[in-house]
């Protein structure tokens, strides 16, 4: 009910039914493969990793339950060597990892002192390409650090609060266009810290499916009754709210004291972003605040890297309380808040995070700083935009060729996280090993994180990525396609390009 | 070369086994008890159908061509 002034284009495409139908006889084969091993480790006939009780507490209340921990056991530690790989240099478009070998199928690990030099990376979240080393570059970085030292040791409200915070924050209020803002030095404590101090018990919180785990803590923190809306679904959306001004609260049917829909800009396993003209429209009509989590989408979308508010052409006083991270697209650590002068300065007495926590350290605050002043062009150079310009680009790019290869790849056209999705347990562990051989590090998620049909492999475009690296790591993945048959898609793809290869065309006389 | 193609086709079915049936993941011991429970349940499989199917729709084929075979007779007697 509403027309977007932009082609808005988001796929979710469903893998044929067989894909399905495997995918779980191969969760059901390592279930059975599971149950017998719990057994054996059970029965002694094999040695258990795990932590168990002393023989002497074997009567007492039991500290571990076996079952809980089934899935992490049985399937994720067989697999286990795909994540947590220690990276030794800065994760920009390509890093050296450590090379790690396992002896006992996962269980430890030890490194044979090899480094794995020039990994590509898909994986980091460097969206504008701001995780770099240069030494011009990191110039007013290492000042900073040589005035300020790294340590703040206080918390905001105590002695922390240093006249870098109030220049970042004043920048940060300049880049959204709007009246204040506030820094914290944790993105996830952010959220977590702050939505307890807006909204408390009488309250609502609408909350999308695939919110965060941030956004899920913050919410329960506060003691707000929560209700669930269908993923970017906006009748799930107005149905609830209707229910609610109707209805009011559960037993009292008094009027809800205040009610709040947490959204996020672009949604990290799906790669998809949210539909804010409808959002705001619906929140005027039915008189609700907005909480939009911009971590993945500042910096990252819109014509100049102002976010999600800029590329559907927004007013920023539409959305209440603007939140997002510093840690994606600027290369440093923290989050911040903005939006009305009154709330922020609400929030400066009233959040946990800035009475508690300690407040962000100098050099990561100048950082900062720096990147968005080259975002903004205050720099004097073009960079910034160049940047954003060619991260668009890249992103374009990457998605097109995937879809042409006739890969399932979720989300948004614009939106540089890209899930491809691989379904079956068995093609995460191999597709992420066999990329890594061909020197591409990829990051693989499987079933807390996504639903348990649906595992994928998510790929973080950068604007630091060369048209030469797009092309090897999409080469390589036509050829692990093949190989793994990956390529689900049902929709008509272009003509493959091994048509094209002649180098010399002889024409015939 | 077409040996070579051959053998490289056979490798890319069984490593689409291993893929399917989540035997990829498991450890060397285990795939071959998953092997051998595999192969001889699917053994068992061919064997019931080589010892049965034939016969079945032998009889089949005897029990419908009974049912319409009499009902044209039949029509034809009417006719007469």
């Amino acid at each position: 009910f509403f027309c977007y002034f932009l082609p808005f284009n988001e796929h979710f495409e469903q893998a044929p039914m067989y894909v399905a139908v495997f995918t779980y006889l191969g969760f059901g084969v390592g279930t059975l493969f599971g149950y017998l091993r719990d057994f054996m480790r059970a029965w002694g006939l094999e040695k258990c990793h795990l932590a168990t009780e002393r023989e002497e507490q074997k009567d007492f209340v039991p500290l571990y339950q076996d079952f809980e921990n089934f899935y992490t056991r049985n399937l994720y530690m067989r697999i286990r060597d795909n994540w947590n790989r220690p990276i030794c240099s800065v994760p920009g478009p390509q890093f050296d990892l450590m090379e790690r070998v396992t002896d006992d199928f996962n269980w430890t690990f030890r490194f044979t002192g090899r480094c794995i030099k020039d990994v590509i990376n898909m994986g980091s979240y460097n969206y504008l390409g701001f995780a770099e080393t240069d030494a011009n570059a990191l110039k007013t970085v290492a000042d900073v650090l040589q005035r300020y030292g790294t340590g703040v040791c206080s918390t905001r409200q105590e002695m922390g609060n240093i006249d870098k915070h109030v220049e970042l924050e004043n920048l940060v209020a300049r880049f959204l266009d709007v009246e204040a803002a506030m820094v914290f030095g944790m993105g996830f404590a952010t959220n977590s810290m702050n939505i307890p101090a807006l909204v408390g018990k009488g309250c609502l919180i609408l909350s999308d499916e695939l919110n965060h785990t941030s956004l899920v803590l913050g919410a329960r923190l506060s003691g707000a009754t929560i209700r669930v809306f269908k993923h970017n679904n906006m009748q799930s959306l107005e149905k609830l709210l209707r229910d609610a001004i109707a209805h009011g609260q559960p037993r009292s049917h008094r009027a809800w004291k205040k009610i709040l829909i947490l959204v996020e800009g672009i949604y990290s396993m799906e790669g998809s972003i949210v539909r804010l003209p409808e959002i705001v429209t619906l929140k005027k009509k039915y008189k609700a605040y907005l909480y939009l989590d911009e971590a993945h989408s500042i910096g990252a979308v819109g014509p100049t890297g102002r976010g999600v508010v800029e590329y559907f052409g927004m007013d920023p006083d539409d959305v209440d309380v603007l939140m997002g991270t510093f840690t994606k697209s600027f290369g440093a650590a923290g989050g911040y808040i903005a939006g009305k002068k009154e709330l922020v300065d609400f929030l400066r007495t009233h959040s946990h995070s800035a009475t508690y926590a300690t407040s962000m350290c100098p050099p990561v605050a100048e950082q900062i700083i720096r990147a968005m002043k080259c975002v903004m062009g205050l720099d004097g150079t073009t960079q910034g935009l160049q940047r954003v310009c060619q991260l668009s680009e890249n992103t374009r790019y990457f998605r097109q060729r995937l879809h042409e290869m006739g890969f399932i790849v979720y989300g948004n056209d614009d939106s540089p996280v890209v899930p491809l999705l691989l379904y079956m347990p068995g093609k995460i562990g191999a597709f992420a090993r066999r990329m890594l051989d061909k020197n591409i590090g990829v990051v693989v998620v499987g079933f807390p994180a996504t639903p348990i049909g649906e595992s994928r492999a998510r790929f973080c475009v950068s604007a630091a990525h060369t048209r030469e690296m797009l092309d090897t790591v999409l080469n390589a993945l036509d050829e692990l396609g093949d190989f793994l048959h990956l390529k689900y898609s049902r929709h008509s793809r272009s003509s493959h390009p091994e048509l094209y290869n002649e180098t010399s065309f002889e024409l015939e006389d | 070369m077409d040996i070579k193609h051959a053998k490289d086709y056979l490798y890319w079915l069984y490593f689409q086994y291993l893929l399917i049936t989540c035997c990829y993941v498991l450890e060397p011991w285990e795939q071959s008890m998953f092997h051998t429970i595999f192969i001889t349940v699917f053994a068992m499989v061919v064997y019931t159908g080589y010892v049965f199917v034939p016969i079945h729709i032998h009889l089949a084929f005897e029990f419908f061509s009974q049912i319409f075979g009499g009902q044209h007779e039949s029509t034809v007697a009417i006719m007469n």
